[in-house]
């Protein structure tokens, strides 16, 4: 059963397009990877996906319901959570405010329960704080809960900005390169840490990345993409071997090279 | 089919619309009435759009002010106004000197022309200071800083100005060779209004030649595409920058002096509003786009001058020249409302595409 | 902190003719000839000669550190450098001024002026002589408070702002406490005709060095000792010292008199607006300029529907017409709201000055002149009773200032820790990703602009109320500026920033009629300088503190990147 289906999508932005035609569908409780050079669309894909850019054509939907023309927070209410590939946290607030904010779209209290105080919006407060203190352990971070999350150590802020993510209780991840600017030890922790977010939480997960160890190793399946067009799509075996993949990377000449070694 | 529709555009889209058509009818039927009732002839019409032109043609230099330096550090120098003051406050004192002393009344061309080096050189060096001190620190920092210091700076200044030079209103003295009029082809301009138009058209032209012809203005250019590529290709971008609010003060100091000429009086807060007027025109026309801004100016100096009598007195409105200022204001929120890229609008990106 | 270079002749030289140039600013707008009626020690110094002593002796001290290195006579010679440069250009000035009638452009050149800045001196020579002396012992005088410590240096600055301040508080400690019995003889000790006498300064002096000593060494011991107890005597302690603080605030009227309850309502209604205002600006990030238009619907409306006079419509009582002000004031809110919320930050700062300039323009013209009175104001309007309690001097409004600032700031506070306050937050620190995160973005803003509207609207009923009159031209921009620096001086985002700004920007300039014409001066000055050296404020918000400094921490956290990719 398909949780996300992106059907003929493009965008354009004025003549350049930057995506172009992409068909993928993703699998409820999958982790799917969506590989490729840079600029060959991929953030854009995300962009459109969670409301930030209005698609040029072709729908996309979750759920069986389309997401197109919705602004990006009923996107949010709907269960689409992302990461960012340049950290973007609240960084003039705590760690724990930054969970918080990410619960807001499951909290419900408005001015008059602000002003207030009433039960339910106590009630409530109570319940986000403990489940933003959770949420804070799950993800590995302790004892920094009113901490600004510009001070803290740039690992520790991927960590936050998934934590943040996570506290809308999102059916899909969006994860903008998880790994980027990390040594080999913390990115195998944070491969590690994406698995288990699906197995444990059972979200379904969309990744972007760029380091192939990470990607061959937890995806279901992947896509590559290579200016905006979708040249592969299969398992991390199938895609190892995909003479197309390994063109886009590398250039025609290891291309032919490497099907010389296969022959 | 509705459901499409709802989705595209959301309530403020449709609500903005609606306040959009509502005050679409209301300026119509105002000009509709007021042509209807034929209270003025077609002489008045003529002479309130020549008088727009001349206004605007001000506007449109100061206008560059803010268009140069918004398409370079894309912040809004809130303080312009008050550099145009600078320099034709102080000139005023010059002014008088001259007339005192008759110079002006055998050499008025000349003396005409002192006055405006004296109004360029105090409104570059106003410019250039307050770059230097007050902004020049903050460049990096995030947008509304600098907008906070450049209002800052703006009150500053005034304040400075009326400390200085006294709080009442000055008249600049009478040329007496530009009272009366001029015939062209027919019709009949008050002098003052002809040199007006003929000088900023002048600088205009000027301007738009230095930009796009002359080594500093490709640099200019160049930097205001973008600062990083241009410091690796070797141009140096604070000097670019300096020039840049040089420029801009040298056009609003010239401003001043014909502004001095189509209305003679002077006072220390005299910046404020034609500041916020110009600035309407720099958006008009697309903020960061040079003929833009001058196309904003002459446009808004019109619809200022006609608006009143043409829509106003239509709707019934008692003393309509005492909104004159709010028509200009008017014009400032409607175009940022509904058309911040301008009419000419280009280089404004927004970043949601 | 940033790396300085080494402090060269070059830099010496350049201090100088800065400090010789901010003197004869100051003396040129007028302030030094205006300040130097203010006595501050009786026939010996004014304040019109402190604030021309003060830039050779802050640019000394500031020249000294950073030439300072490792020994401090480095220090003393640049600063003796710099200030004889600073009291050449002074000196420079004062020949010029004297021998050339400056008086034609600059009308403060008199020659007042220059017998404030000659000290009396005759001969133009032996003042330009004394000018260049007296530069550099004040300069040296700054460096020689580098090599003190800090202790020693916090004490005496301490001091000689205290008896600065209280050598200005004269007039008003006189209207205050004049008629009180236990005055006369503090009075005489202290104060002379004009200006604190020399024993009341030393004494003044001394007192102040040893409270900031004390504070130094033994300053953390009521805290620790607080520490100590029991969580609940503390609590208890928390709650004495809040009911003992809302006693003291209920007295105050009591105690001061007319004049200082004047102020404070003035101040206070300020805070009011400071509270909204600081919702809107300091919590969602919305610079708003046009926010007196708010204060202004506030007004207008309990002047309309409360007044008797001409205008008369519905003669409601202050009671009736203040939630409708209040209302009025967020429906306007909600309403310019809408339109100019989906801007950029910039673009709403200038739309919304544009909204409140059309306001003034409109209601200053004849066109609404039969409803609203046009220049000629709406006048008449009634005090607010309570049964038969009528607020009806400065002393009876305060308690309904007081009233409005509670009730403001217990909302402004409950909002700010809670769903809505950080949903605010977040916009002002990033719309993208707050809007990713499911916040309506629109909604959200509007809530803020909404609520600091309805404190304005709060805020601009009572000042209705407490004039009885209101006239079109209160209602100008400066109000916004105004408001709009003293959150920025207190700390953007902070409550107790905002009352201690209101307290410094409005509470000043209305003691003291020379302050209140640099007012905008040095307000504009002001906003200049918080923006360029303490753009978090002087009583920033304890622990969510800047927005302002984020792209260096961007900076930071690129180049982070860039070095562990």
């Amino acid at each position: 059963m398909a949780i996300l289906e992106v059907i003929n999508v493009t965008k354009q932005f004025g003549g350049l397009t930057a995506v172009s035609d992409l068909s993928i569908s993703i699998a409820d409780k999958a982790i799917y990877s969506v590989i490729g050079p840079n600029g060959a669309g991929k953030t854009t894909l995300f962009n459109c996906a969670t409301g930030f850019y209005r698609v040029t054509s072709g729908d996309i939907v979750l759920d069986g319901d389309s997401l197109v023309g919705l602004r990006p927070d009923v996107i949010a209410r709907r269960g689409i959570s992302r990461t960012y590939q340049n950290i973007r946290l609240f960084q003039n607030l705590t760690a724990v405010e930054n969970v918080l904010v990410g619960h807001h779209p499951r909290m419900s209290a408005g001015w008059f329960g602000a002003v207030f105080n009433t039960p339910h919006t106590r009630q409530e407060e109570k319940e986000a704080l403990g489940k933003a203190r959770e949420l804070l352990q799950f993800v590995g971070l302790n004892g920094v809960d009113k901490e600004l999350a510009k001070n803290l150590p740039y690992g520790a802020q991927r960590r936050l900005e998934i934590a943040r993510a996570l506290a809308s209780e999102p059916k899909l991840l969006f994860l903008d390169e998880p790994t980027a600017g990390m040594n080999p030890s913390e990115t195998s922790g944070m491969t590690e840490f994406i698995k288990q977010l699906r197995d444990t939480l059972g979200i379904t997960i969309l990744l972007i990345e760029h380091d192939m160890r990470v990607v061959m190793q937890i995806s279901d399946l992947i896509s590559v993409l290579d200016y905006g067009k979708k040249i592969a799509e299969g398992t991390p075996d199938e895609i190892r071997n995909n003479p197309r993949v390994i063109e886009a990377y590398l250039g025609r000449g290891a291309a032919t090279q490497h099907e010389a070694q296969a022959a | 089919m509705l459901q499409r529709f709802f989705r595209k555009y959301d309530t403020t889209d449709i609500v903005m619309w609606l306040i959009g058509a509502a005050l679409a009818v209301i300026v119509i039927y105002g000009a509709a009435r007021t042509l209807a009732v034929g209270k003025y002839s077609s002489d008045v019409w003529r002479d309130f759009i020549i008088f727009g032109l001349a206004q605007g043609s001000v506007y449109a230099l100061i206008a560059l002010g803010y268009t140069l330096v918004y398409g370079i550090l894309f912040m809004i120098n809130f303080a312009h106004g008050e550099v145009f003051t600078g320099g034709v406050f102080t000139a005023y004192f010059v002014a008088v000197a001259l007339a005192n002393s008759g110079f002006s009344d055998e050499h008025w061309i000349l003396s005409l022309l002192i006055l405006l080096a004296v109004a360029v050189v105090v409104s570059m060096s106003v410019a250039v200071l307050l770059e230097r001190i007050a902004y020049r620190p903050l460049r990096n920092a995030p947008r509304l800083v600098p907008l906070i210091t450049a209002i800052g700076a703006s009150f500053f200044l005034q304040y400075t100005y009326r400390g200085l030079y006294g709080s009442g209103v000055k008249t600049y003295p009478d040329i007496k060779q530009l009272s009366g009029t001029w015939v062209f082809f027919g019709i009949r301009i008050l002098r003052t209004q002809a040199v007006v138009i003929v000088a900023s058209v002048v600088l205009m032209v000027g301007l738009y030649i230095y930009v796009q012809r002359t080594k500093a203005g490709k640099a200019m250019r160049a930097v205001a595409e973008d600062k990083e590529a241009a410091a690796l290709m070797g141009i140096d971008v604070d000097r670019v920058i300096v020039n840049t609010f040089a420029l801009g003060g040298a056009l609003a100091g010239a401003a001043g002096i014909l502004y001095a000429m189509l209305f003679k009086q002077v006072n220390a807060f005299m910046g404020f509003i034609p500041g916020i007027k110009a600035f309407t025109a720099a958006v008009l026309g697309g903020i960061g786009n040079v003929p833009g801004a001058m196309l904003g100016g002459l446009f808004l100096g019109i619809v200022e001058s006609l608006g009143p009598s043409l829509v106003l007195d239509g709707l019934g409105i008692r003393s309509p020249y005492q909104l004159k200022d709010a028509i200009a204001f008017l014009m400032l929120v409607l175009v940022l409302i509904f058309r911040p890229t301008g009419i000419l609008g280009e280089r404004l990106s927004e970043k949601k595409a | 902190m940033k790396e300085e270079s080494p402090f060269t002749y070059r830099d010496a030289l350049q201090f100088g003719l800065i400090a010789g140039i901010l003197v004869i600013f100051i003396s040129l707008v007028g302030m030094v000839v205006a300040f130097n009626e203010r006595y501050i020690v009786a026939q010996t110094i004014t304040l019109g000669q402190i604030i021309v002593f003060l830039p050779p002796l802050t640019l000394g001290y500031y020249g000294a550190r950073r030439a300072k290195g490792r020994q401090g006579s480095k220090g003393l010679l640049m600063s003796l450098l710099l200030g004889l440069v600073a009291g050449a250009v002074v000196a420079g000035f004062v020949i010029l001024g004297t021998s050339v009638n400056l008086r034609t452009v600059f009308i403060n050149a008199a020659p007042k002026l220059f017998d404030v800045l000659t000290f009396g001196r005759e001969s133009a020579a032996a003042a330009a002589l004394w000018a260049i002396a007296g530069g550099g012992l004040l300069a040296v005088l700054g460096g020689v408070f580098t090599l003190l410590s800090s202790w020693l240096r916090r004490a005496l600055v301490m001091a000689i702002t205290s008896v600065v301040l209280i050598g200005i508080l004269q007039e008003l400690l006189n209207i205050t406490f004049g008629s009180r019995n236990w005055f006369k003889p503090v009075n005489e000790f202290f104060f002379e005709q004009k200006g604190l006498s020399w024993t009341g300064a030393i004494v003044i002096f001394v007192v102040t060095v040893l409270i900031s000593v004390w504070r130094t060494f033994y300053g953390d011991r009521p805290a620790k000792a607080m520490s100590r107890m029991s969580p609940q005597s503390q609590r208890s302690i928390q709650i004495g010292s809040l009911v003992l603080g809302g006693i003291i605030l209920l007295l105050v009227p009591r105690f001061l008199g007319p004049y200082p309850s004047e102020i404070l309502t003035t101040v206070g209604i300020y805070i009011i607006m400071g509270l909204g205002l600081n919702i809107v600006v300091g919590y969602a990030g919305l610079l708003d300029l046009g926010y007196v238009a708010f204060f202004a619907i506030g007004a207008y409306t309990m002047g309309i529907l409360t007044t008797v006079g001409k205008l008369s419509t519905m003669e409601w009582s202050f009671w009736l017409a203040l939630p409708a002000a209040v209302l009025l004031a967020l429906m306007a809110g909600i309403i310019l709201g809408i339109p100019v919320l989906k801007m950029r930050g910039d673009y709403l700062a200038i739309v919304t000055l544009g909204f409140g300039e059309i306001i003034r323009i409109v209601v200053l013209s004849d066109w609404l002149k039969p409803s609203i009175g046009g220049a000629q104001g709406i006048l008449q309007i009634p005090k607010a009773h309570i049964g038969g309690y009528e607020f009806k001097g400065p002393e009876q409004v305060y308690y309904l200032v007081l009233f409005g600032i509670a009730l403001v700031a217990f909302v402004a506070w409950r909002l700010r820790d809670a769903r809505l306050g950080r949903a605010w937050k977040a916009v002002r620190e990033d719309e993208d990703v707050a809007e990713a995160m499911g916040i309506h973005l629109v909604n959200t803003k509007l809530m803020a602009f909404a609520t600091g509207a309805a404190f304005a609207g709060l805020s601009g009923a009572i000042f209705a109320a407490k004039l009885g009159s209101i006239f079109p031209h209160s209602f100008n921009l400066i109000v916004s500026i105004n408001v709009l620096s003293l959150i920025i001086v207190g700390g953007i985002g902070s409550l107790p920033g905002v009352v201690a700004g209101a307290f410094i920007l409005v509470g000043m300039p209305e003691l003291l009629r020379e302050f209140a014409d640099y007012r905008m001066l040095m307000y504009g000055a002001l906003l200049v300088v918080m923006m360029l050296v303490k753009p978090e404020g002087f009583v920033p918000e304890a622990t969510h503190q800047r927005e302002f400094h984020e792209d260096e921490e961007e900076i930071e956290a690129d180049s982070l990147a860039a070095e562990t990719s």
